[in-house]
């Protein structure tokens, strides 16, 4: 009984088979197509993204333009103080960055015995990732330069950076200094290492990769930021020098870009700035990935 | 004596893994730990240069006497006390630096910068450690880059670049294949002149051919303690018996 189920079973089923898989056949094809469809919409967004800028910006970034300031009496159009403006900030925020975040990072990782507290803390630094900039702006304006009196200028935008950039500093620190086998940390301590000894001639050596990484990205996201400094760099198209700069009015390439544009009408030196930006970016991404290896293949 | 273990007891948490050990071990000689795994023979052996510190949910009783102080007084300099009893891991562990680094790190610990002066120790260590003529030509390379049997013989180097006066090796051929082994094996007996050892491992054939003294554990507790060659022919535990003649482990 049971056999001639199974037999009237399977004839069914082989007369269905055809069907069956032109439908799967089909199916494939929709999905697979459609697949493809998104990634060259992505990929074509990007390329034209990429291809716009810097065919629209190349040809009006001049060496002149990279070198001098603007002028209003020759109607010339400089940007090089803003390129001095976005290294100072660099220069500052990374120095009061980088020790503070590698710092907390140790902490966290090698020294931290609350766990509940060390959760506690990644949360924080990683929701502080995600507040928009504009906030860190207003904060920053309002701590720096309200409260504690500042002048509008680079040191009031590199703290806001600082503040910006920290966390990434500190997940990236973190992440590198979990990847480090504990057998390194017994083995230093078991030559009767004392735990900063430790720490410092194997545990850090060997998260360079990772803390160089994250460093630039961080630049990256320095070079990338505007509505922070808003409110806290200032729009002044005047070259300083660094010290001056710390007090003065300074926008960076981006806040010029948008001082270009919007109050001046003035696109194709946005554009301009825009490019340089993009090769900017483009060249910091390179390093991340280069220097990344290179330290990692040690 | 070099070390003397009183009353210890161990927990991991409410894990009692260590019950109520007392040993002696003589100096200049190779002690065995032996043991199914779970029974705490590194877990005690780690007990001796206070590695245990490192794990926060350890909770340690007793004493261990080693030149005359307890190493569990609360006035014991934990740096110095490993200085003077040294450890070789399970995994070859060697830093990521290269193989005269590696050498050079332990007294550069401890100070001594001059570099005649570490030129010489990292010599006369890889001298000891049996792997000189391998690595002489390329003490630049990095240490990663030597095969594992050379890495643990590097890592023995490296512990003996501090002079200790005991080394601690905790399975520290299970990982290598029977050459190697072999070598590691000839070299700590050749190491006893000068040091003592104390050796975990999970080998019995290997506590026969190289340890002194044995010591079988058993659920955290020390069943048997004698002279490595008493402990295998005549037991006078049945747990050892069984042990040793493979009923189980």
């Amino acid at each position: 009984m049971s056999k001639t189920t199974a037999t009237t079973t399977i004839t069914t089923n082989s007369d269905q088979v055809p069907f069956f898989q032109v439908r799967r056949k089909l199916y494939n094809i929709i999905v697979r197509g459609f697949l493809r469809l998104t990634t060259l919409v992505t990929v074509g967004l990007l390329i034209f993204m990429i291809g716009y800028i810097l065919i629209n910006g190349l040809k009006h970034l001049t060496i002149p333009m990279l070198t001098t300031q603007s002028s209003y009496i020759e109607d010339t159009i400089g940007i090089f103080p803003n390129i001095m403006n976005t290294l100072y900030m660099i220069l500052i925020s990374m120095l009061i960055a980088l020790p503070l975040g590698i710092g907390a990072a140790v902490y966290l990782n090698e020294y931290a015995t609350n766990r509940r507290l060390v959760t506690t803390i990644e949360f924080a630094a990683e929701t502080l990732t995600g507040i928009p900039s504009i906030v860190f702006g207003l904060v920053g304006m309002l701590v720096f330069i309200h409260l504690f009196g500042l002048k509008q200028g680079v040191l009031a935008g590199s703290l806001t950076l600082v503040m910006i950039i920290l966390p990434t500093i500190i997940r990236t620190t973190q992440e590198s200094l979990k990847s480090i086998p504990d057998d390194y940390r017994h083995g230093s301590l078991a030559l009767g290492s004392g735990k900063w000894h430790m720490v410092r001639t194997v545990v850090l050596p060997s998260a360079m990769d990772g803390i160089v990484t994250g460093s630039i990205l961080a630049i990256g996201r320095i070079v990338g930021e505007s509505a922070a400094l808003l409110f806290t760099a200032g729009f002044g198209l005047r070259l300083n020098s660094l010290f001056k700069s710390l007090q003065r009015s300074s926008a960076s390439l981006t806040v010029a870009l948008y001082v270009y544009v919007s109050e001046r009408g003035e696109m194709e030196a946005g554009f301009a700035i825009a490019a340089l930006l993009m090769l900017i970016t483009l060249l910091l991404n390179f390093a991340a990935t280069y220097f990344g290896n290179k330290l990692k293949k040690r | 004596m070099i070390i003397n273990v009183q009353k210890l007891n161990l927990w991991y948490a409410d894990n009692h893994a260590l019950k109520d050990i007392s040993m002696d071990v003589p100096r200049n000689q190779i002690t065995a730990l032996i043991g199914p795994s779970g029974c705490g023979k590194s877990t005690f052996l780690k007990t001796l240069n206070r590695m245990q510190d490192l794990n926060p949910i350890v909770r340690i009783e007793g004493e261990v006497w080693y030149n005359g102080n307890n190493i569990y007084d609360p006035k014991m300099d934990v740096t110095d006390l490993r200085k003077h009893i040294g450890m070789v891991f399970q995994k070859a562990n060697p830093f990521p630096m290269s193989i005269y680094d590696n050498i050079a790190y332990g007294p550069r610990t401890h100070g001594i910068r001059a570099r005649a002066k570490l030129d010489a120790i990292v010599e006369k260590a890889l001298k000891d450690a049996a792997i000189w003529d391998e690595v002489k030509d390329r003490l630049r390379k990095p240490a990663l880059s030597l095969s594992g049997g050379q890495q643990q013989r590097l890592c023995i180097a490296r512990a003996l670049a501090v002079e200790p006066d005991i080394l601690l090796m905790d399975e520290a051929t299970s990982a290598l294949d029977p050459i190697s082994t072999g070598r590691i094996e000839e070299l700590v007996t050749q190491l006893k002149k000068k040091y003592t050892v104390i050796m975990v491992t999970h080998n019995m054939q290997q506590a026969v051919r190289i340890s002194d003294q044995c010591a079988f554990f058993l659920l955290g507790e020390l069943i048997e303690y004698s002279d490595t060659s008493t402990l295998f022919s005549t037991p006078t535990d049945k747990r050892t018996e069984d042990y040793i003649t493979g009923r189980f482990g």
